[in-house]
């Protein structure tokens, strides 16, 4: 198991190389003069060369691109991702403003997900090819196919224009508002990034949970006159759990792409959407650090995922 | 869906191989098998008919702006209602499909002919594959969504460069499965035999091992098709998609959602065609993989 681990981690140490070079070039090779989009575009004309000269050293952006690549890669390992060209505000204060909105948007999409999922799963894999299993399996189809920002809307049309019963925008802390407020505030959000993951493990658990429902060892316990709940909770589901596990590393993945649309959608002041205003307003240093800090995440999200399904199914370790 | 809708067996394929007839057969049984999927082929085809024939079916222009029109709800005039300047919704989710359904397929067919090159080579050179496999690994680690965004900061926003930007993001997915069957070919018999009679490697890879991944590739490709589609929306309705000249689904949905209140119909119909058009391929890609893929309908 030490060995796997070991092999396993090593692993991550060229992905994130290969990882912070595209992040880098992919803001190296981005056509315009950083210095331009400070100044605001056009004023550059009216700007000495004095000036522009000055910008570009305060940002270090005259040094040669490995200079620039070598120490923008330093910074990331003590935290320090460099500062927004507009509000010259370090891109790790801006991120750890936003964090906890980010958290809970993936946390609540995730917990509505898998305690939905989970059971709907179960019971259409118990009750394979009833019409309970059907209604299950089309609303899995269905959750695969409905963009996040239209669920979204559907769901704000209904539950908040119409009915009143949550607000159509905004987020509030679990921390500093209490509970209910956070909860008002967190639900529409959270089914709207859930759904397509509800959707995909509800799949996943009845598929694996079919596989497991047809092996020897269930009909040995079935034929020693255990009870169906017996059979179903300690036998089957166990087994069944492997690819479940899997499915939660990808989740994290997609849930994180679901942040930046739930989030604009939803005007909550977090990672996903602060994304999106860098990539509209071109401000390369935050585009960069939270695509490595979101890659990051991911590649170790991704290691603790095989270790633990190393550690459930022994035959991975070897192969 | 159901892991029984096998389709056909894989003996009866191989005999039906190269000759015309047995395939329609085949293809016909399948879809007997499965009615899902003809339900998502006829969705589809009517569909990328409407689009294509947009000018002799469509009555309004998807650009005309008619004021007095304005916010419209739907009915015998506008059949989705018209938006703020008084253009007619249903128009504009046509036209708008054609944006979305180039993007879908050329996505498709780009993610599939470079998956396929450097996932076969990357399975059959072990050398190579080590450095090929990290660099999928890499692009993989990104958020889809936030690489797309990433690379449009760095193209700009425009049809082709969306395509483009989807195909980069894509193809790892696809190179991992290419790569994952030609492991599993690559050490049987024929390919021994076609080694030993000196065959080139070239004639190996795309003679004997490409056609034997074919299979789950042609299924992949149907949900890369809607995937695509899905990722041109999110973009488009971001605002750094499809310039907002052009209507595309993800365009019209974002303008519509200023005015949900007063017109929700804006945003209502592309959402409703949008989620329609993929389910129907992701109804398409179920019935494939059930008929080509029996290994894979078990795992998902």
């Amino acid at each position: 198991m030490g060995k796997y681990i070991a092999r396993r981690t090593l692993l991550v140490i060229p992905v994130l190389f290969i990882v912070s070079i595209i992040t880098f070039s992919i803001m190296q090779l981005a056509p315009g003069d950083p210095a331009a989009i400070v100044l605001g575009g056009d004023y550059i004309m009216y700007a000495t060369a004095e000036e522009i000269e000055e910008i570009r050293e305060n940002m270090g952006i005259n040094r040669p691109p490995i200079e620039q690549y070598l120490s923008w890669l330093g910074g990331f390992f003590v935290g320090e991702l460099g500062k927004s060209l507009f509000t010259t505000e370090s891109v790790s204060l801006l991120v750890s403003q936003k964090i906890e909105a980010t958290i809970s948007t993936v946390l609540s999409g995730i917990t509505i997900a898998v305690v939905l999922g989970v059971p709907m799963g179960i019971l259409a894999g118990w009750k394979m090819n009833t019409w309970i299993d059907r209604s299950v399996m089309v609303f899995a189809v269905l959750g695969f196919a409905i963009p996040g920002f239209w669920l979204a809307f559907n769901l704000i049309f209904v539950f908040s224009l119409k009915l009143g019963w949550f607000p159509v925008f905004g987020f509030r802390s679990l921390m500093t508002d209490g509970p209910i407020e956070f909860l008002r505030y967190i639900t529409l959000p959270g089914i709207t990034l859930g759904v397509a993951f509800m959707a995909l493990i509800a799949r996943m658990t009845r598929s694996s949970l079919v596989e497991v429902l047809s092996e020897d060892y269930i009909r040995t316990a079935r034929a020693k006159g255990l009870s169906e709940r017996i059979v179903l909770i300690r036998h089957a589901l166990r087994a069944a759990s492997m690819p479940v596990v899997t499915v939660i590393g990808l989740v994290f993945a997609a849930a994180v792409t679901g942040t930046v649309i739930t989030e604009t959608v939803f005007a909550i002041p977090g990672m996903g959407r602060m994304f999106v205003k860098a990539v509209g307003d071109r401000d390369f240093p935050v585009i960069q650090g939270l695509m490595m800090i979101f890659a990051t995440s991911y590649v170790f999200v991704n290691l603790l995922v095989d270790i633990l399904y190393a550690y459930l199914d022994p035959r991975v370790r070897y192969s | 869906m159901t892991t029984s809708n096998r389709g056909f067996n894989p003996n009866e394929v191989r005999q039906a191989k190269g000759v015309g007839s047995r395939i329609y057969i085949q293809f016909m049984r399948m879809l007997k098998k499965n009615p899902n999927m003809i339900i998502g082929l006829v969705i589809l085809i009517l569909f990328t008919t409407l689009t294509i024939f947009a000018e002799f079916l469509v009555k309004y222009d998807p650009t005309a702006i008619e004021p007095i029109d304005r916010f419209m709800p739907p009915g015998a005039k506008h059949w989705f209602g018209s938006d703020v300047v008084g253009r007619d919704v249903y128009a504009r989710v046509i036209y708008g499909g054609r944006v979305s359904l180039l993007v879908g397929f050329m996505v498709a067919t780009f993610v599939t002919v470079a998956g396929l090159f450097i996932g076969l080579v990357s399975g059959y050179t072990p050398k190579l594959d080590i450095v090929i496999q990290r660099i999928m690994d890499a692009i993989m680690s990104f958020p889809t969504l936030l690489l797309a965004l990433a690379l449009i900061a760095m193209l700009g926003g425009s049809v082709w460069n969306v395509i483009a930007v989807i195909t980069i993001v894509d193809t790892p997915r696809m190179v991992r499965i290419v790569r994952s069957a030609v492991l599993s070919v690559r050490e049987q018999q024929y390919i021994d035999a076609a080694r030993g009679i000196g065959a080139p490697v070239s004639r190996i890879l795309f003679n004997h091992i490409a056609p034997n991944t074919m299979a789950p590739v042609i299924v992949q490709a149907t949900y890369f098709f809607a995937a695509a589609i899905l990722t041109e929306a999110s973009l488009s309705f971001l605002g750094l998609g499809i310039p907002p000249e052009d209507p595309s689904w993800g365009n019209i949905l974002s303008l519509g959602r200023k005015y949900l209140q007063q017109a929700f119909w804006i945003a209502f119909f592309p959402g409703l065609v949008l989620t329609i058009n993929v389910l129907a391929m992701n109804l398409v890609g179920d019935g494939l993989r059930d008929a080509l893929d029996p290994k894979l309908s078990r795992s998902v």
